[in-house]
């Protein structure tokens, strides 16, 4: 008797996490909003979770009442049972039907999650949408594609149709993507030093960022979240300043877009120029001495 | 046939010569150096991997006050990563798996009624590359500690990315760890196949020694994978290889794969022998049988089996087939049958017993608490589009330690709570154990139940700072109280211990009433454990032992 108040606390703790888990939900949401394939994420993750909830009800709920509605008694005998077949029997088959049910509901939103899908009415419809022979494009073929490329501690984004084949004229940006919402955006992700992982949460999952290999993954932000930026943080141990690796994703519409791109052209085109002086410059002041 | 039965001492009412000479037993500090005997190397084992289990615990609570606050400064990035990587690598190679060789070591001889290990000699040598494998590994503090985490994930500990020899020392420690229990794995197999007690087949085994069993089968498959990883990372690193350069025609997914392929048994070969321990401690305080003794270790088997197959969960987020994520996925809900049926089994062996709520007791309902729920987010993190969010963030922090302090840590403190009386033949104190068990469950739900959240908010795992966005400020606090707490509960168990050993109640050869072997004879255990070994005439023979004795003591009355 005693011992009562230990356990009296560990019920209202169970009791007070019960009423705290659908009380506030945010605690135990995923991250979404900003891409379709986010909130299907986020919606197959609401479907494991209540059916979660209820089995982790019941466990704990039958783990609590054993112990206390058998706890030791003047008097009382404990009864000598060593198993039950068809209880077993009952119990495995019955935690394999969860689980087949938990598959069939995985299957049925996969495709949407994993396969890319169509650009809206008003998306971006300039010179970099192109069609890739290599990988899962939407239906139409159309995207914009963006190489993604995670360096000890930066990403960089290069703007070209074929990651295979960029130029150093092709427009790119670190840290900040920039992109024009209603438009299905792909990623061909890879890692040019260490393994990195590219995760912007309100965009979809993470994919890593693997030297000498191409991961792929989309989104497409709706058009109401115009002006927003979406923060991401590299999700792999890369050394030592891996907190410090953020990704920024900027949604902008898309004639914004346009001219962000050619203003990146323009930039890149007259840092070349200055550079090629330079070098220019370096290169006469070195050799003219020497004969 | 007939032989065994002659042979079978309990059954022979006439006194037999069972040792031919009494020597005291050696003292002193050379005869612990020496000895070969399986309980003594047991106690150095529980000892030592317990002082790495505080030195850990440390490493983590240095984390835990880096994080306490938002972009703290407290510690640096190079200083936190290295504490990560000793952190795991301390509990995991240092503490969880080398504990269970301890209690394995101590328990298993006494529970089939063996006189020693089957080769003592080697025994001792599996006790010794243990302590070489600390001692490489944390020297590396005086000069520079490894930085890449405990999965050391190439190309990051590539010679180019990690320059230093902290990588090398991990290397050395996985080596010598590895050996350690590989030798240890083979020792367990050789007594638990060849020395037990006459009439213990394989279906009265107890269940803890079925699932050190199992522990040892799986190091022997899955340690020699880990080893020929490392050697290759070392030939990488210092003889020109190029086994996971992509440049040269590496693969750093060579390395995930052979890591997981290793690291995904290695989680069951520290989970599984806290099970056992759970299936012994439940019953006895339940004073009912064990519910389902043959689905219990049936269920071991599988889990073990299945547990091979699904290594490649680790990495639903490298580039991969969808059909590979598929199989994976449908893999790893396979292995939630068979757990769910050992829990089933633990409730249904409380159901309509008697249950005395002592301190192991405690310990094994926290165990089967706590590790429910790191089930239940391992459904979350197998469905790999889910695991896509959720890898690599604190979720899976918190999962991971909801499965190993749930499945690995409570179970081991209950079984230090149930068998530290037979071990030092003094009982631990009650009250101090329990305000114990309280701490540490309080205190652990505390600190993890809130990093599933912060993992949802978007904070990834093994960063050294994090901006002050969202709540992400209150949970780490919240969290860096809870850890606090847990190391309060851990530190009164120790306190516990270190009174209990020279002054606590005198315990008598079987002070809880027992199933098994090792309450048969003294505590602590004469060097020969056994003068006589009964006949196993079930899965409880204590029992059997106990009514006979009840018997015989109404015969002389009447």
């Amino acid at each position: 008797m005693r011992r009562k108040p230990l356990f009296l606390t560990l019920v209202a703790l169970s009791a007070l996490l019960l009423i705290a888990a659908p009380a506030s939900a945010r605690l135990f949401d995923p991250e979404h909003g900003g891409s379709p394939n986010a909130d299907r994420i986020d919606t197959l993750y609401w479907i494991i979770f209540a059916i979660a909830l209820v089995i982790w009800v019941m466990v704990e709920g039958a783990l609590l009442y054993s112990l206390f509605k058998f706890r030791a008694r003047r008097g009382a005998v404990a009864a000598q049972i060593r198993g039950n077949t068809r209880l077993e029997v009952g119990w495995t088959v019955g935690a394999a039907v969860i689980l087949v049910v938990l598959a069939v509901v995985t299957f049925a939103l996969l495709p949407g999650i994993r396969n890319p899908e169509n650009s809206g009415p008003n998306g971006y419809s300039g010179a970099l949408l192109a069609a890739s022979p290599v990988k899962k494009l939407p239906p139409n073929g159309k995207s914009l594609n963006i190489c993604v490329n995670g360096q000890q501690y930066i990403w960089r984004f290069t703007y070209a149709t074929d990651c295979s084949k960029t130029t150093a004229l092709d427009p790119f940006a670190y840290e900040r993507m920039v992109v024009p919402v209603d438009t299905t955006v792909t990623l061909d992700i890879t890692g040019q030093d260490v393994i990195h992982s590219w995760w912007v949460p309100a965009l979809g999952g993470k994919f890593d960022a693997v030297p000498g290999y191409v991961n792929h993954t989309w989104f497409k932000i709706p058009a109401s979240k115009v002006g927003s930026v979406f923060h991401g943080n590299c999700a792999e141990l890369c050394g030592r300043n891996h907190a410090d690796m953020v990704a920024d994703v900027q949604a902008v519409t898309p004639s914004q877009f346009e001219k962000w791109i050619s203003r990146q052209q323009q930039l890149i085109k007259q840092a070349d120029t200055a550079a090629a002086q330079q070098r220019k410059q370096f290169q006469n002041n070195t050799t003219s001495p020497t004969p | 046939m007939a032989a065994t039965v002659d042979t079978a001492p309990a059954l022979k009412p006439t006194p037999q010569v069972t040792a031919r000479q009494v020597t005291a037993p050696p003292r002193g500090m050379t005869s612990w150096l020496t000895t070969t005997d399986h309980k003594r190397i047991g106690i150095m084992y529980m000892v030592t991997t317990f002082v790495f289990f505080l030195m850990g615990g440390t490493e983590a609570l240095m984390m835990r006050l880096q994080l306490g606050a938002p972009n703290n400064t407290l510690i640096t990035p190079q200083t936190y990563n290295a504490l990560f990587t000793m952190h795991g690598t301390t509990m995991i190679f240092l503490f969880v798996v080398p504990m269970m060789a301890g209690f394995g070591n101590y328990f298993v001889p006494l529970m089939i009624g063996a006189r020693d290990m089957a080769f003592p000699k080697l025994n001792a040598l599996s006790y010794w590359l243990l302590v070489a494998g600390g001692v490489v590994f944390y020297g590396s503090l005086f000069f520079s500690a490894p930085e890449a985490g405990w999965t050391s994930y190439t190309p990051l500990s590539s010679i180019a990315y990690s320059p230093t020899n902290g990588i090398d020392a991990w290397i050395f420690l996985v080596h010598l760890t590895g050996l350690s229990s590989l030798v240890g794995a083979v020792n367990f197999y050789a007594t638990i196949a060849n020395m037990r007690a006459p009439g213990m087949g394989w279906g009265r085994l107890p269940l803890f020694v079925w699932t050190i069993l199992v522990y040892s089968i799986l190091l022997i498959l899955a340690l020699p994978v880990i080893a020929a990883a490392v050697t290759l990372l070392l030939t990488d690193r210092h003889f020109g290889t190029h086994f996971y350069d992509p440049s040269q025609g590496g693969s750093p997914l060579l390395w995930q794969h052979l890591f997981w392929f290793f690291g995904h048994p290695e989680v069951y070969i520290m989970v599984l022998p806290g099970f056992g321990i759970i299936s012994e401690v439940l019953p006895v305080f339940a004073r009912k049988p064990i519910f389902g003794y043959k689905a219990i270790a049936a269920s071991t088997v599988v889990i073990a089996f299945l547990g091979l197959l699904v290594w490649a969960h680790h990495m639903f987020a490298t580039p991969s087939p969808s059909v590979v994520l598929v199989f994976f996925m449908l893999g790893s809900f396979l292995i939630a049958v068979p757990t769910g049926v050992k829990i089933f089994n633990w409730i249904a062996t409380l159901w309509r017993g008697t249950v005395e709520f002592t301190t192991p007791l405690l310990f094994c309902v926290g165990f089967i608490g706590t590790f429910v729920m790191g089930g239940i987010t391992g459904i979350f993190l197998a469905v790999f589009p889910v695991d896509w969010q959720l890898t690599d963030t604190y979720f899976v922090v918190a999962h991971l330690h909801y499965v190993l302090m749930g499945g690995a840590v409570f179970g081991i403190f209950a079984g230090i709570y149930y068998w530290f009386p037979k071990i030092t033949g003094r009982m631990l104190n009650e009250t101090l154990g329990k305000t114990s068990f309280a701490l540490m469950l309080v205190g652990f739900h505390v600190t993890f139940l809130i990093q599933h959240s912060m993992g949802l908010s978007g904070m990834p795992r093994r960063i050294y700072r994090y901006p002050d966005v969202g709540n992400l400020a209150t949970y780490n606090m919240i969290s860096t109280v809870g850890s606090f707490i847990l190391a309060l509960g851990i530190l009164v168990t120790v306190i516990n211990v270190v009174r209990s050993v020279n002054n606590g109640v005198i315990a008598g050869p079987d002070p809880w009433k027992a199933n098994t072997l090792e309450w048969f004879t003294t505590s602590p255990p004469p060097v020969n454990n056994f003068d006589v070994v009964p006949r196993v005439r079930s899965v409880e023979p204590m029992k059997d032992i106990r009514r006979q004795v009840e018997r015989q003591e109404t015969l002389v009355r009447a």
